[in-house]
């Protein structure tokens, strides 16, 4: 019973990860249906950016993370911008050709300015080292700032999107481009908006990362990347509360998959639960089939 | 004998009935027309009888060679070996694709040669491969696009290729033809010329036609009888004259001056 | 010259004769070095996976990120039959068999998730390529992690040449046929083919096999050209690299395949001095190309041997009017 609580304190934690990576990509996806390979560079350029706030500026926490989401949400933009904007009305695989591009770039660009070896997050001290017993139930307070930081980012995000003009306009794009174009509504200025909260996000998650599991390295965002994608299409790609739910859900997953049965095939679980809910409800959990009007 | 008919046939999206217990019959050889205004479900129901819609209720049968054949719930592509061809509304021809493959690919149904005879380029595929292109040149000549038969289908001029894609649908070898707005988008002369078309294939090709048509001036020329159409409901049946002076007609969609077309 | 507009046959056989020749005298005279060798095997091999990649991709509209997972099946079943068969026949039965299972993966993988729309079909292609791979990962008959070594080399120049031009024929035969047609008008609107009475899915599924089957053909002669074979040699980024050799040379052009994968090939090796660098300019040069070229190379259009023929008709109709 215990190990079992346990387990759920690890998953809740792993997917709070998955979760905020995972809303990256269905805010993009939502919005001008683009698969952004790169977003899970941008998580990995966000654990950097945090480790290197933390060792070498030896700043805190907070402001570690604030200044990652900040640099994410700038790279964010640029990327939009160079390499996705002028292919707005491109074909599909252009884009995503496009984005591939961009995520080799990152990766190796990366490897190239701090070699390829894993980094590690220096040690946290003080009160965010402390760990909770509940019998024998461990819950560090590692994962309490963890999952405690994705809950205030995902209360923000949706204030963002369902309370603010901003919000709507994203809401209206994501709907009918051209239409909301019609009604006065910056479009460039929207989707730019969307990569930055998106970015933001994973900026924060890879901080997070660095202080949750320590170890950083350029191909860090590749595997997690392809999970929060699977989380983000169980939801429902496009929707937002199905990220969130898809990202705790795969994060259940792998962590009860690894804790009671063979960690070697946790990822091979992952991928088919990717096959099995494109094949029985493409459009997700939360997700509504549109059909093409002929 | 009729050659199809329609029975009770519904469709629902969510709560929104688009098609609403609607019946019709079709006798072999006959030119029909389906009017109503935008949005009455007149797509809906070739797409219904196309099967890209599986309807929700009511049956369709089709009757050739002697035999009785259920459509509804069928695929697509197994309608149209059954015989039945259409156009689109939004034209929907294979833009990157030349003039003479258009109307190629669409007797691929019936080519006589398989798989391996393709890859292996056996005497087969040579034969039949020219015997295609004479019938697809055959087709274009009708058509008047003969000339173009290397033109990249979406270089044609609008109406152009509205002709393609009457042609592509004849090119399937079709005993009923089921036209979505042929005229749409054309001015008074080239909507003469299709007429006259429409009717030259129907002899020639010994076809029923059924014709979803806004244009008064040709529905009420060449159509023998009318089915009209509002909300997804059948409001009315008759001959051209019928239908011009049925009263709910008037109402719903023609309006007082139908008596002048 | 004029006479052989006439027969494209000939003029196709002679040109793939004097190919052959040609590289097997460079080959023999060690102008081609044991170096280059492995190069033009990494070629013939990419070239084999473009082509089929391509016939799913650029012909019939269906985007599958997961052909390394095609190849891998059929190196690993013609690793296991060579290794305990390592004769000539134990040689083509492998390949056969990679091939023929690699076919019936892409079949059984193809016929639930190819009527997923774009984007989804390429993740679903992907997870399929990724669960391929970890299962070899995890078998013991596949040695794992540590993977497969000692494989008996039976590929050589007569061997590339004979799969590689063959599939490329193939292919491109197809292509021309009604049935490559069908799979052509999927790619352009599947509804409108569907209204014409070609069955869709069937050929989304005919294209998907066959294309795995050559993949597996590619994969199978990787296993008996390099001796070793391990599951990461499979993954993402194999397929990637395969993408990428489509997209540059013209999705749909099967003569602009053979070229990218030749350009690419010398691009990597005149790279290889600077490992660090090399990964950098090929992905902007992906991003430049993708920016300022989408439609790579050679379009959709191909390079026809009438080129030749023009040359000759030049000098026919010169004679003539003297």
């Amino acid at each position: 019973m215990e190990r079992l609580l346990q387990q759920v304190v690890n998953g809740i934690s792993l997917g709070s990860i998955y979760a905020l990576i995972a809303l990256g990509y269905t805010m993009v996806y939502g919005i001008i249906k683009l698969i952004n390979f790169a977003h899970c560079d941008v998580y990995m350029i966000g654990a950097y950016v945090g480790y290197f706030c933390m060792s070498y500026f030896r700043l805190g926490l907070l402001p570690s993370l604030l200044i990652a989401m900040v640099v994410c949400m700038l790279l964010g933009v640029a990327i939009e911008k160079i390499a996705y904007r002028p292919l707005r009305n491109a074909a599909r695989i252009t884009v995503l050709i496009t984005a591939i591009g961009v995520s080799l770039f990152l990766e190796y660009g990366t490897m190239f300015f701090v070699k390829a070896e894993t980094r590690t997050y220096p040690p946290l001290t003080g009160w965010l080292a402390r760990i909770f017993r509940i019998g024998n139930v461990v819950i560090s307070m590692q994962q309490i700032v963890l999952v405690g930081i994705t809950v205030i980012l995902m209360v923000l995000l949706q204030f963002i999107v369902k309370k603010t003009k901003t919000g709507k306009a994203m809401r209206a794009v994501s709907i009918d481009q051209d239409a909301a174009e019609l009604m006065g509504i910056n479009v460039d200025t929207t989707i730019s908006f969307t990569f930055a909260l998106g970015s933001a996000l994973a900026g924060a998650a890879g901080v997070l990362v660095g202080i949750y599991y320590n170890s950083i390295n350029p191909l860090m965002g590749m595997v997690p990347g392809i999970k929060a994608f699977i989380a983000a299409v169980f939801g429902g790609i496009g929707i937002i509360p199905g990220a969130m739910i898809g990202g705790y859900f795969i994060g259940m997953v792998e962590v009860f998959v690894s804790g009671y049965g063979n960690s070697m095939f946790r990822d091979a679980v992952v991928y088919a639960i990717l096959i099995l809910i494109l094949i029985v409800k493409p459009a997700g959990l939360l997700g509504k089939n549109v059909r093409e009007k002929v | 004998m009729a050659i199809l008919k329609i029975d009770k046939l519904s469709k629902s999206f969510g709560g929104l009935m688009a098609v609403s217990n609607v019946s019709m019959s079709l006798e072999p050889g006959e030119l029909v027309g389906l009017i109503g205004p935008n949005g009455a479900g007149k797509t809906t129901v070739f797409n219904l009888l196309t099967g890209i819609y599986v309807p929700s209720s009511g049956t369709i049968t089709l009757y050739r060679d002697g035999r009785e054949i259920k459509l509804q719930g069928k695929k697509p592509h197994n309608i149209c070996k059954n015989g039945i061809a259409r156009t689109f509304q939004n034209i929907r021809l294979f833009r990157d694709l030349t003039v003479i493959d258009n109307v190629r690919i669409a007797m691929h149904k019936n080519v006589g040669y398989g798989f391996l005879s393709g890859i292996f380029r056996l005497p087969s595929y040579h034969k039949e491969e020219k015997m295609l292109t004479e019938k697809c040149m055959e087709l274009l000549n009708i058509f008047k696009l003969d000339h173009k038969k290397d033109e990249y289908a979406r270089n044609l001029p609008y109406g152009e290729q509205r002709h393609l894609e009457i042609a592509r649908a004849l090119a399937t070898d079709p005993i009923l033809l089921l036209l979505d707005e042929p005229a749409a988008g054309m001015n008074p002369a080239e909507t003469s010329q299709l007429t006259e078309l429409i009717c030259w294939i129907r002899e020639k090709f010994n076809l029923t036609i059924l014709l979803i048509e806004h244009d008064m001036s040709l529905v009420m020329k060449i159509c023998e009888r009318i089915y009209v159409l509002d909300y997804g409901m059948a409001i009315a049946e008759g001959t051209p004259d019928e239908i011009r002076s049925d009263r709910r007609v008037i109402e719903a969609y023609l309006g007082e001056a139908a008596n002048d077309v | 010259m004029g006479r052989l507009n006439e027969h494209p046959a000939i003029k196709k056989a002679i040109a793939l004769v004097l190919s052959y020749v040609i590289v097997q005298m460079l080959i023999s005279t060690n102008i081609i070095s044991d170096y280059l060798q492995v190069t033009l095997a990494t070629i013939c091999i990419n070239i084999i996976l473009a082509v089929s990649l391509n016939l799913i991709t650029g012909i019939t509209g269906q985007f599958s990120l997961g052909h390394a997972g095609f190849m891998s099946i059929g190196a690993y079943m013609c690793a296991l039959i060579v290794l305990r068969m390592p004769t000539i026949p134990g040689f083509l039965l492998g390949v056969f068999a990679g091939a023929a299972a690699a076919a019936l993966v892409g079949c059984v993988v193809g016929l639930p998730t190819l009527r997923l729309r774009g984007d989804y079909l390429a993740i679903a292609t992907l997870g399929m390529a990724e669960i391929i791979r970890v299962i070899f990962l995890n078998l013991e008959i596949t040695n794992g992690a540590a993977g497969l070594s000692g494989i008996p080399k039976f590929v050589n120049w007569f061997w590339l040449f004979v799969f590689t031009a063959g599939t490329i024929l193939v292919i491109s035969n197809f292509i021309r046929s009604s049935h490559g047609r069908a799979c052509i008008s999927v790619r352009e609107d599947e509804i409108a083919a569907d209204a014409m009475g070609i069955n869709t899915t069937k050929y989304k599924v005919m294209a998907f096999t066959f294309g795995a089957f050559c993949a597996g053909i590619a994969g199978a002669l990787y296993a008996t050209s390099f001796y070793f074979i391990e599951p990461g040699l499979f993954g993402f980024m194999k397929s990637i690299d395969v993408l990428v050799i489509v997209v540059l040379g013209g999705l749909g052009s099967i003569s602009g395949s053979v070229l990218a994968a030749v350009l690419l090939a010398v691009i990597s090796t005149l790279l290889q001095s600077f490992p660090e660098i090399r990964m950098v300019l090929y992905a902007l040069l992906l991003i430049i190309i993708m920016l300022f070229r989408p439609q790579g190379l050679m379009g959709s259009k191909e390079i026809s041997l009438n080129v030749f023929g023009k040359l000759g008709d030049l000098f026919a109709s010169r004679k003539r009017r003297v």
